[in-house]
C-alpha cells in the first residue's frame, strides 16, 4: 500500500497523492512532462520528494541499511525503453541474477535453476536466450527479460513504466497480458504509467489523469474513459485512435454538406 | 612542436541502434555469446567479445607491428650484434656495410646495435607513462562523472586545469631540476601531464552513460557503487580507455624522443631520440649520412603508424558509421549508382518489379 | 603534452544533437550568454591562480644558488633590481612564505618580472615581447593554412567517402605521426643542405636590421617557408581526419537525406549544409590550438633555430637563467588562457544551444 504526496524540483509534480494496494492495477496516465517518470523515480527512491512522504504500509520508507534493501526486493520497475534498460555487456542470466544474489534469494547451485524458471514464467525458452546478450534479442524478449528482472525478488509491488511504447504494436498485447497475467498469479500492486488510454483502460483497475504535474481526475477505469469529468481527460480520450469513430465521421462528412 | 594523435570517438553509442519495430536489431558486436552452458567456455566467449574492437584489420595490422616493437626490446641484448657503446675508431662514419648493417656513428658504434637498445627506453617509457595517465584519467574521470554536485565539479576543474596548463614547457622546466632521471621518473612525469585529455573524455562519457536505463535499474536492484562502476559502467567505457591508452602511448613516445633530442632529458639515457640528438650534433644532417639520422626517425613514424591504426580499429568499432560509410558507398559505386545522387532511375531489367523501385540510396536502414 | 589540434570538441557534441551555426534564427541579433561566460570566466581566473601559485612554488624547488654568487659578484644591478630577482626566484627566505607569495604577486601586478641573466641584463618583459611576436607570426599563420587546408580537405574526402580519396586519410596521419622534430631536421636536410632552395635556420639573414622594408620582409618569408611547410605538413592530419569523420557522422542525418530528395544541388548539400553543422567542433578545436601555438613552437624553434618563445625558454633552461625562464612559462600559460577564452567566445556565438537561458 502506498501513498505518495511529492513535489519534485521544478515541480515535476504538485500535489500527487494516492494508493497502491496489492492485487490492483493503477494506471497513470498523462503526456510526456506531466510528471508520470518523475513518479515511478521517486518510487523506487532514485529521486526524493522535495516535500511529502511516500509510505508503505502506513510507515515512511526507509531510506538505508537492511531495510531499504527489503524495500528494493519489494517493489521493482520495468523500464520503458527494453534495449537501454539492459546491460549491453553482460548476458540475460546475468541480469536475472543480479537481483537473486543482491537479496541472497538462492543458494548458489539453486541460482541457475531458478533464472530459468523465471525465464519460463515471462514465457521465454531458457536455453535460447539464458547466455545471449541483450543485442541478440528482440525488443518483445528483451522486455520479457526485464520483466523476468522486476519478478526476480518476488516483490509485491510493481512499476511499469510505459513498458510497451517502444515496442512493435503488434507485440505490445502480448506483452500486457502476460504483465496482467503474472499480477493475477502473484498478487501485485501495479502502477502502469503509459501515455495510451486504450491500454490503460485494458489493463487496469482505476486511472489517474497526470496534466502538468497535478491529478486531474482519479477513478475506476471504466468510469473515467467512458464518462470524463474532466477537460483534459475528453481531449486526451479524443485524441486517441478510435476506428468506429472515425468511420462513423468520415461517412458523416461523405454525406453531408459540409 | 609535438603532435599528439588523437581518437575521434565522437560519442557513438555502443552496439547496435534501437531496434523499436520489434525486429531482430542488426549486431555491431560479433555474437560472441552463443549459448554455451559451461562456465570456461562462456568466459572465453567474454574475453573475445571483450577484445571484439581489436577484431578488425587495422587493429591487428597495428597490434603485429607494436608486437615486433614489443620483442625487440624485450630481446635487445640477445639482438644486438655490438654493444651500443662499442667504440671503433678505425670504422667512424662509415655508411652500411655487412658487418655494420646501418653503418657507424661519429666514433665508431654501430648503429643498429644503438637502434636496437634504444628500442627498450621508448617502449617502456610509453607504456609506462601511458598506464599512469590512464589510470589517474579512469579514477578521476569516472568519479568526477559519476558523482554530481560540487565534488565532480572540483574534479573538473581540476583536470581542466592540467589541460591547459603547458605540458612541454613545464617538463623542460621540471626536467632541469634534475640530474640523471631513471626512467620511471621520466615516465611518471609524462604521465602525469598526460592524463587530463582521458579524464574529460571519460567524464563527458560517464555522464551520459549515469542516465541510461541500465544504470538506473542497477541502481533500483541495491548494487554497491563500487559494482556499478567497476563492472556495469567500465566495461561500457572500455572502447574509451582502449583508445585513451593508445593514444597516450603515442603521446609519451613522441614526448619522450623530442625532449631527448632537445637534450632537455640527459643523454645518458638510452633511446632513440638521444640517437638523433648525437646525430645531429654532429652534423650528420648536414654532411647527409643518412644511415645514422633515418633509421631512429623511421622507427618512431613506424611505431607511431601503428599505434593510430590500432585507434582507427577502435575507431570504426565505436562509431560504426565511419567503417560503414566507406563500404556502402563501394558497394554502391560497384551497382553504378552514386551514394550522392539523390534520384534512383528504376533499371529497367526490374520492370517485372516496378511496383517496388528499389530503395533510395541514402537507405539508413537498420545499421 | 601539448598537441597541435586537441580534439576535445566530440565531448560536448553529440553527434546526434550536432546543431546549426545559423544565427539568423534569433532575428539577426545574437544574445550574448552571459552566465555561460560568466563560468567559464571564473574558471579561467581560478587557472590563472593556479599557474602563477605552481610557477612560484617551481622556483623554491630549484637550486637559485647560482643567481645568489652572480647577484653578490655584480654590481651593476641596482638594488631595486635585485630585490625583485630575489623575490621572483624565492632567495628571501628572510620572509615567511606568506609574505613570498603576497610580494611576488605584488611583483607580477606590476608587471616585474625580473631581470635577465643572459640577455645582458634586460627587463624579462622586453626580452620576451622581443621573441612573442615572432613565435605568433609563424605558427599562427602555419596553424590557419592548416586547419584550412585540413577542414576543405576532410570535408571533400567525407563527401566522397569510399573513393579513392580515402587514401589521403592513412597518409596525412602518417605524416602527423611523425616526429615534427626529424620531419623538420629532414626537410632541412633535403631542400636547405642539398638542394638549397631554402636558407638552413634563423627568422631573417645574419646581419639583416629588423625594418619594415621590403628586403627585410622578404628574407622574413624566405626564412620561414620553410618552417611553415613542415608544420602544415606535420598538423594536416588532425584536422582533416576530425573533419572527415565528422562529416561521416553527419552525412548521416536525416536533413541531409531530405535536401538532397529535395533536389538541392550537390555542391550546396555538401558545404551549406552538411560542412556547415561538421565544422562547429573543428571550430572549437581550432580556437583551442590557437592556445597551443606558443607553448608548442619549442621544437620548431630549435630545429630551425627561429628567435621566438620556444627558444628563449630552451636557452634560458641551459643557461639557468631562472627568471627568464619561469617569465616565458607564465607569458607561454596566459597566452593560452586567452585563447582559451577566445575560443569559448566564438564558440557561444556559433552555439545556439549556450544561448538558452540557464544554461
Amino acid at each position: 500500500m502506498y501513498n505518495v504526496r511529492g513535489s519534485g524540483q521544478m515541480k515535476a509534480l504538485d500535489d500527487v497523492s494516492f494508493t497502491l494496494r496489492s492485487g490492483r492495477t493503477i494506471g497513470l496516465v498523462g503526456q510526456s512532462g506531466s510528471g508520470k517518470s518523475t513518479i515511478a523515480k521517486i518510487l523506487i527512491q532514485l529521486e526524493t520528494p522535495t516535500s511529502g512522504e511516500v509510505l508503505l504500509d502506513g510507515a515512511p520508507i526507509p531510506r538505508r541499511g537492511k531495510a531499504l534493501r527489503s524495500y528494493r526486493q519489494q517493489l521493482r520497475m520495468v523500464f520503458q525503453d527494453p534495449f537501454a534498460s539492459l546491460n549491453p555487456y553482460h548476458s540475460i542470466r546475468y541480469h536475472i541474477e543480479r537481483p537473486l544474489r543482491l537479496g541472497g534469494l538462492a543458494a548458489n547451485d539453486q541460482v541457475d535453476g531458478e533464472v530459468r524458471r523465471l525465464l519460463e514464467r515471462v514465457r521465454l525458452v531458457p536455453d535460447a536466450v539464458i547466455d545471449r546478450r541483450p543485442h541478440e534479442l528482440s525488443g518483445g524478449q528483451r522486455q520479457r527479460v526485464a520483466i523476468a528482472r522486476a519478478l526476480a525478488s518476488r516483490p509485491t509491488l510493481l512499476v511499469a513504466d510505459e513498458p510497451v511504447s517502444m515496442l512493435d504494436v503488434s507485440i505490445r498485447l502480448g506483452v500486457l497480458n502476460l504483465l496482467a497475467d503474472l499480477q493475477r498469479e502473484e498478487g501485485l500492486g501495479v502502477l502502469y504509467i503509459t501515455h495510451d488510454l486504450a491500454t490503460a483502460r485494458h489493463f487496469s483497475d482505476e486511472i489517474i489523469v497526470l496534466n502538468q504535474g497535478r491529478i486531474v481526475e482519479q477513478g475506476p477505469a471504466d468510469d473515467v474513459i467512458l464518462d470524463p469529468q474532466n477537460p483534459y481527460t475528453r481531449e486526451l480520450r479524443a485524441a486517441s485512435p478510435d476506428p468506429e469513430r472515425h468511420f462513423a465521421s468520415a461517412a458523416g462528412n461523405l454525406g453531408g454538406a459540409q | 612542436m609535438s603532435t599528439k594523435t588523437k581518437t575521434q570517438a565522437t560519442g557513438a553509442r555502443t552496439g547496435a541502434d534501437r531496434g523499436t519495430d520489434g525486429s531482430r536489431p542488426a549486431t555491431n558486436v560479433p555474437a560472441a555469446a552463443v549459448g554455451r552452458e559451461s562456465g570456461g567456455r562462456v568466459f572465453l566467449s567474454k574475453l573475445g567479445s571483450a577484445f571484439a574492437m581489436f577484431r578488425n584489420r587495422k587493429s591487428v595490422a597495428g597490434l603485429a607491428i607494436l608486437a615486433f616493437f614489443v620483442l625487440i626490446a624485450i630481446f635487445a641484448d640477445v639482438l644486438a650484434p655490438f654493444s651500443p657503446t662499442q667504440v671503433d675508431n678505425t670504422a667512424r662514419f662509415q655508411p652500411p656495410s655487412a658487418e655494420h648493417w646501418l653503418g657507424t656513428t661519429h666514433i665508431g658504434e654501430d648503429v643498429l646495435s644503438q637502434v636496437i637498445h634504444g628500442t627498450r627506453g621508448v617502449v617502456v617509457v610509453g607504456f609506462l607513462a601511458a598506464l599512469i595517465a590512464t589510470t589517474i584519467a579512469i579514477t578521476v574521470g569516472v568519479i568526477s562523472g559519476y558523482v554530481s554536485g560540487w565534488k565532480s565539479e572540483g574534479l573538473s576543474a581540476l583536470t581542466n586545469v592540467f589541460l591547459v596548463i603547458p605540458g612541454l614547457p613545464l617538463i623542460i622546466i621540471v626536467a632541469a631540476m634534475f640530474e640523471d632521471p631513471p626512467l620511471w621518473v621520466i615516465a611518471a612525469v609524462l604521465g602525469l601531464i598526460g592524463w587530463a585529455w582521458g579524464a574529460r573524455v571519460l567524464r563527458a562519457q560517464t555522464m551520459s552513460l549515469r542516465n541510461r536505463d541500465f544504470i538506473q535499474a542497477a541502481r533500483a536492484n541495491g548494487e554497491p557503487l563500487r559494482r556499478i562502476i567497476t563492472i556495469e559502467m567500465l566495461p561500457n567505457l572500455m572502447a574509451l580507455i582502449a583508445a585513451s591508452f593508445v593514444g597516450t602511448v603515442t603521446a609519451a613516445i613522441l614526448g619522450l624522443t623530442t625532449l631527448s633530442y632537445i637534450g632537455v632529458i640527459p643523454v645518458t639515457t638510452y633511446n632513440w631520440g638521444t640517437i638523433l640528438n648525437w646525430a645531429s650534433a654532429q652534423g650528420a644532417f648536414q654532411q647527409n649520412q643518412w644511415w645514422w639520422y633515418l633509421p631512429p626517425g623511421l622507427c618512431i613514424a613506424i611505431i607511431g603508424v601503428a599505434l593510430s591504426l590500432i585507434n582507427f580499429g577502435i575507431d570504426e568499432y565505436v562509431n560504426p558509421r565511419l567503417r560503414s560509410a566507406g563500404e556502402r558507398a563501394r558497394a554502391m559505386k560497384k551497382k553504378g549508382l552514386d551514394v550522392n545522387e539523390p534520384v534512383t532511375a528504376v533499371r529497367p531489367e526490374m520492370d517485372g518489379l516496378a511496383a517496388h523501385p528499389t530503395p533510395a540510396p541514402a537507405d539508413k536502414g537498420t545499421e | 603534452m601539448t598537441g597541435v589540434q586537441p580534439q576535445l570538441a566530440e565531448l560536448d557534441t553529440d553527434a546526434l544533437e550536432v546543431g546549426t551555426t545559423a544565427t539568423s534564427a534569433d532575428g539577426g541579433r545574437a544574445r550574448v550568454p552571459w552566465r555561460y561566460l560568466g563560468r567559464r570566466a571564473a574558471f579561467y581566473l581560478f587557472t590563472l591562480w593556479a599557474a602563477i601559485t605552481i610557477n612560484f612554488f617551481l622556483r623554491r624547488m630549484m637550486k637559485g644558488d647560482a643567481v645568489s654568487q652572480y647577484l653578490s659578484r655584480n654590481r651593476n644591478v641596482s638594488p631595486e633590481a635585485a630585490d625583485a630577482l630575489r623575490t621572483l626566484l624565492g632567495l628571501d627566505s628572510d620572509k615567511s612564505l606568506l609574505e613570498q607569495y603576497l610580494d611576488y604577486w605584488v611583483l607580477l601586478a606590476q608587471g616585474d618580472l625580473g631581470i635577465s641573466l643572459l640577455h645582458g641584463l634586460r627587463p624579462v618583459t622586453e626580452v620576451v615581447s622581443g621573441a612573442l611576436p615572432w613565435t605568433i607570426g609563424l605558427v599562427g599563420v602555419a596553424t590557419i593554412f592548416s586547419f584550412a587546408i585540413g577542414t576543405v580537405g576532410g570535408a571533400v574526402v567525407g563527401w566522397r567517402r569510399g573513393s579513392r580519396a580515402d587514401a589521403l586519410i592513412p597518409i596525412t596521419t602518417f605524416l602527423s605521426t611523425i616526429p615534427y622534430f626529424w620531419l623538420g631536421l629532414l626537410a632541412i636536410a633535403v631542400f636547405s643542405v642539398n638542394l638549397g632552395w631554402f636558407p638552413i635556420g634563423k627568422a631573417y639573414g645574419v646581419g639583416m636590421r629588423p625594418g619594415w622594408n621590403a628586403e627585410f620582409i622578404g628574407q622574413v618569408l624566405h626564412h620561414g617557408a620553410l618552417p611553415i611547410a613542415t608544420i602544415v605538413v606535420a598538423s594536416l592530419g588532425g584536422w582533416m581526419l576530425g573533419m572527415r569523420n565528422m562529416m561521416l557522422t553527419v552525412l548521416d542525418e536525416d536533413y541531409i537525406t531530405v535536401a538532397q530528395a529535395k533536389g538541392m544541388p550537390n555542391q550546396r548539400v555538401l558545404w551549406g549544409y552538411a560542412a556547415r553543422n561538421a565544422v562547429l567542433p573543428q571550430i572549437q578545436s581550432f580556437a583551442l590550438s590557437i592556445g597551443f601555438i606558443v607553448g608548442g613552437s619549442i621544437v620548431m624553434e630549435m630545429v630551425f633555430s627561429y628567435p621566438g618563445i620556444g627558444k628563449l625558454l630552451l636557452d634560458a633552461t641551459n643557461a639557468k637563467d631562472y627568471a627568464l625562464m619561469q617569465g616565458v612559462f607564465l607569458v607561454i600559460t596566459i597566452s593560452v588562457l586567452v585563447a582559451n577564452i577566445l575560443a569559448d567566445i566564438v564558440y557561444a556565438f556559433l552555439d545556439p544551444r549556450t544561448r538558452q537561458a540557464g544554461v
